[in-house]
Parts: C-alpha cells; sequence; structure tokens
C-alpha cells in the first residue's frame, strides 16, 4: 500500500469474523488489514458470498468482529461503551441495496429521522433536511411517501438521511445493486458530487467492476474470506495480479456474445495489450502491422475513461506463423505497453 | 315477545356487552403490547437479546393461552373477588377476560412487530438508534397498520369471551342468551342475541380493517 498518502479514517486490523450457525462455524472474514483514507472513495469488491457485506458491516460494528480491531478516526470501537459507538455512529451514514427507508414516514421524515435519534432540535432538523433534499433534487417530493417513489428515487432520500448528521464517512452496501443501469450512473454521480464537494469519505461495497471504475480511487478485493488484492483503481484494471481479480476485470470487459466459435481454434496464441493514459494516444497496433508485415486478428477491444484518463486493453490473435508471432512479440516489447500472452479472450 | 321490556333489557345487553369488552381489550393492551414489544425485542435476533427473559416470558404466556377460558374464567374467581369485589356482573368478567387476552394480544402484537423489515431496523442501528428508540420510532409506527389489523382481531375475539362469562353470571349479550334462550328455552331470545353479536363483530372488524388501510401509507 505504497501509494497511501494522508491520514486514515477507518482501519481494520487483523480483522475476523467467524458467524455460529447450526451447522458449526462460518468464516465470514480473515485476518483483513486495510486502511481507508480520509476523502477518498474507497471500493470493495467481491463476488457474492466473499464477505464484503459483512466487511462494511464490521467498519461500524453493525457485525461485531471475532477477532482483530477496527479504529475510527483513531479510537478502537470494540472499546466503546454502547452509548459512545451509538455517537459514533452518528458520524457514519449508510446506504442499502434495499433503500430500507420507514415505509410509514414522507420523505421529509425519513431524512429528518437520523436527526431524531441524535436529538436534533425539529425545526433546525426540517430545515437541514429540505437541503439536503435541495442537493439531490428531491425537494418537491418531501411530502411523498416511499411507495410512491422509484428505486432510484428512494436511493437518493436514502442518501440524504444518510448525510443528515453530517457524517465523515459514507458506507454503501450495494447500493446500486437494485437500480438500472441509467440510475446507477446517476446515483454514482451524486455520490461523487458529494465526495468532492463536501470531503465525505465514502466506502462502496459492490459486485459490479463497473461501478468501482465509474467513481473508486482505490478499491480491495475480496475472495473467499479474504483481501485478494488491494491498490489503486488504475493498477488493479491494467495489471490484476490475483486470480479473481484477472476473473473480475476480464469477465466484466468480456463482450456478451461468445465471439471465439468464430475464429479458427487451432491457433490459441492470443496477446493481451493492455493500455494506460498516456498510450492510449499512440497507434501502436497499426504501426506494428506495418512493422512486422502480417496482420493480427483482434478479438476484442475496450477502452474506456477512469476517472479522467483513458485506459484499455485489447486482445488480439497471433498469425500462426512462429516466426511472425516472435516478431510481433519482440515488437511490442519496444513499445512502452504492458502485454501478456493468454490463452483465453 | 317484543315487549316493552325485552328491547331494554337487550338494549342493556348491548351496552354491558360493549363495555366489557372496551375496558378489557384497552386493559389487555396496557399488559399485552409492552408485552409483546419485550418478547421482539429480547429474541435472539432481536434488538436486545435477552434469552431467559424471552424464554420465560414466552412460557407464561403460553400457558395462560393453553388454559381454556371456561376453566381460566372459574379459577380466577378468587383473584376477582379480591380486585373487584364481587365474581358476578360485568364489571367482575373485566379481570378473568383481561387475564386470558393479554397473553393473546402479546402474540398478536408480537407477530405484527415481527413483519417489521429487517432492513429497516439495520438502518436504524445504523444511525446509532438505541433499542428504545427503535422500539418506539421504528417498530411501532412502522407496524402500525398491522397492529390495527390485531386490534381488530382482538376485540372481537375478546366480544366473543365476554359472551360466555355469562355462564358465571357475567352480563352482557350472552348472559341474557344463556338466561333466555338457555335455560328458559326461549330460542327466539337466542336468537335476537346471536345476531345482535354478529352485527356487533361485524362493526368492529369492518372499522378496524378501514382505520388499518387508512393508516397504512404503503397503499
Amino acid at each position: 500500500m505504497t501509494e497511501l498518502h494522508g491520514e486514515s479514517i477507518i482501519r481494520l486490523c487483523g480483522l475476523g469474523k467467524e458467524f455460529k450457525g447450526a451447522q458449526g462455524a462460518v468464516r465470514a472474514l480473515t485476518d483483513i488489514n486495510l486502511e481507508i483514507i480520509k476523502g477518498e472513495i474507497f471500493g470493495i469488491i467481491g463476488l457474492s458470498g466473499a464477505g464484503k457485506s459483512t466487511l462494511v458491516r464490521c467498519m461500524n460494528f453493525l457485525e461485531t468482529p471475532t477477532e482483530g480491531e477496527v479504529y475510527y478516526d483513531g479510537r478502537p470501537l470494540s472499546e466503546m461503551s454502547p452509548g459512545e459507538l451509538r455517537r459514533t455512529r452518528q458520524s457514519m451514514g449508510m446506504i442499502f441495496q434495499q433503500f430500507n427507508l420507514l415505509e410509514q414516514r414522507n420523505v421529509l421524515r425519513n431524512v429528518c429521522f437520523p436527526m431524531e435519534i441524535a436529538g436534533t432540535p425539529k425545526a433546525e432538523a426540517r430545515e437541514r433536511a429540505r437541503g439536503l433534499l435541495k442537493l439531490v433534487g428531491l425537494l418537491e417530493k418531501e411530502a411523498a411517501y416511499p411507495v410512491q417513489l422509484s428505486g432510484g428515487q428512494k436511493q437518493r432520500v436514502a442518501i440524504a438521511r444518510a448525510m443528515a448528521t453530517n457524517p465523515k464517512v459514507i458506507l454503501c452496501d450495494e447500493a446500486t445493486s437494485a437500480l438500472d443501469p441509467n440510475t446507477t450512473k446517476s446515483i454514482l454521480e451524486l455520490l461523487k458530487e458529494i465526495n468532492q464537494r463536501m470531503g465525505i469519505t465514502i466506502v462502496i461495497i459492490t459486485h459490479e467492476m463497473s461501478v468501482i471504475e465509474e467513481i473508486c480511487q482505490r478499491v480491495a478485493i475480496i475472495d473467499s474470506s479474504k483481501i485478494a488484492e488491494i491498490g489503486t483503481v488504475e493498477k488493479i484494471f491494467t495489471a490484476p495480479k490475483s486470480n479473481i481479480g484477472k476473473q473480475l476485470v476480464y469477465s466484466e470487459s468480456k463482450p456478451k456474445g461468445e465471439p471465439k466459435a468464430e475464429f479458427d481454434d487451432t491457433n490459441k496464441r492470443y496477446c493481451r495489450i493492455v493500455f494506460d493514459g498516456e498510450t492510449s494516444f499512440k497507434p501502436i497496433l497499426a504501426n506494428m502491422i506495418l512493422e512486422c508485415q502480417s496482420v493480427v486478428n483482434i478479438l476484442y477491444a475496450n477502452t474506456r475513461n477512469i476517472d479522467g484518463q483513458a485506459y484499455g486493453q485489447m486482445v488480439v490473435q497471433l498469425p500462426p506463423e512462429e516466426r511472425i508471432a516472435k516478431k510481433i512479440i519482440a515488437y511490442l516489447e519496444t513499445q512502452d505497453v504492458n502485454f501478456e500472452e493468454v490463452d483465453y479472450v | 315477545m317484543f315487549k316493552e321490556g325485552m328491547i331494554q333489557m337487550l338494549g342493556m345487553g348491548i351496552y354491558e356487552s360493549l363495555y366489557m369488552t372496551l375496558i378489557s381489550t384497552f386493559m389487555s393492551y396496557v399488559i399485552g403490547l409492552p408485552m409483546g414489544l419485550i418478547l421482539v425485542s429480547t429474541d435472539k435476533d432481536g434488538i436486545y437479546p435477552i434469552i431467559w427473559l424471552n424464554k420465560l416470558l414466552g412460557f407464561i404466556v403460553n400457558i395462560l393461552r393453553s388454559v381454556p377460558f371456561l376453566i381460566l374464567m372459574i379459577t380466577v374467581i378468587p383473584v376477582t373477588r379480591k380486585i373487584v369485589g364481587t365474581t358476578i356482573g360485568s364489571k367482575a368478567t373485566i379481570v378473568p377476560l383481561v387475564i386470558a387476552a393479554a397473553p393473546f394480544i402479546a402474540r398478536v402484537v408480537e407477530s405484527s412487530l415481527k413483519e417489521v423489515d429487517k432492513g429497516v431496523i439495520e438502518a436504524a442501528e445504523s444511525m446509532g438508534a438505541s433499542p428504545f428508540q427503535i422500539m418506539f420510532r421504528v417498530l411501532l409506527p412502522e407496524a402500525k397498520p398491522s397492529l390495527l389489523v390485531g386490534a381488530a382481531i382482538s376485540v372481537t375475539t375478546i366480544l366473543g369471551y365476554s359472551a360466555m362469562a355469562g355462564i358465571i353470571g357475567g352480563g352482557g349479550l350472552g348472559a341474557i342468551a344463556m338466561n333466555y334462550g338457555l335455560y328458559r328455552y326461549q330460542r327466539d331470545i337466542m336468537f335476537i342475541t346471536v345476531i345482535l353479536l354478529v352485527i356487533i363483530v361485524q362493526i368492529m372488524q369492518e372499522i378496524g380493517m378501514k382505520v388499518a388501510n387508512i393508516s397504512d401509507k404503503r397503499l
């Protein structure tokens, strides 16, 4: 974790969690060491059942870890009295996949709810709630009940509610998983805006790589209760090291239809070329074709905009002749790009 | 048969039945509602688990619920005499009614509160709500429509119990049906009291459901 700079807001040390169930103990988390820096957007990704929801619940002690410690703003949560813990939670907002709004309260009273808990005077709470509803663009819905809102609107209310007590951190547990792609995008933009304008640290739990690349600066990949990999989003997207990281990055970028069948199966020499922010503006592939006097088959190509910079990758099928394939690889080595030979697309 | 006195007697019967039912329902809720809240909150998955208290309370409720009302009514006669000073009449009937209905209501309340979405409770916990705040600001308000439906069921059940109390000298329509219909073979009077009870149950159930629907913001 060399790219760390700044003070940490949440620090997990040797965190572990074991659930005791009827069928014996179930391991949810093993030796998690993680630091979340003030002001960043940190993503935690993993397949379902990897333990990521448990992990985020350990951060505010909704789940009590069985091993290790959680430090919030330098203070260990396990040493807090129940009252202290509740006051600490008031400085951490949380939003959920199923929104979890109070169904018998209207929008305004939902946003007021955490302030009621915290003992904010009613008039002040209402005023602040209206300000927050304006921020999330739902001021005109203040008298509506949750049932009258769409999923995206509900999540906006939940975000306003999570911000009501002026939190330092917002924890998002699969906050966009129940939403369609367009709504997901608008919710992520809202979170990004909140992060940038107010400096609120955001922790995002998701199983979708697209959510991570959309707004996160750093990401931890969780696989079978452990952290498989942790680093900046650019690094993990361009050169994932762990198996699960590769699986997540490549399977996500794979096009929907299976293109493999259309190509000659006998030649399995593929080469994955990764472009980072700089090199994607150089015509590397065209130059390579001119230089080596041989065509390659582009099986897959994808470039994206990550945090203001262009990133992308391409998978090409090398020609069957060994000599030309070697020439192409040699050429690529002279260029400033990451590439590797792979046997899958 | 429809003599002046008869109509007056039936009117009195209706009044007594309603009196017993409503007072008993109210007092049963005073006891049963907190019991239901405790049963839900102290459950092992509840907001404030106290397993032994939960088991003990659940056991007491089950015992009281399993005694047939007729037997319970007779068994508690000494208690009734202590509290009310008499063992006959509408007032005396309230004691066994409350003893029988409170545990029933505790279970009705418990099942209503259990319907509240776990996610919403978790959200409140994530905001730093205390168990008491969750009880009074989340569980009860969120379960309100279901609690009102439960109240409609409870009040009609208690009306039914109150009619049974006619056997041991309670008042109300049940006593009229018993004394005139059963002991004096005046079938028409029994028939009329039963019709009246049916009408009262219908009205109470209808009102309860209407109020529950109006209060439910999910509809």
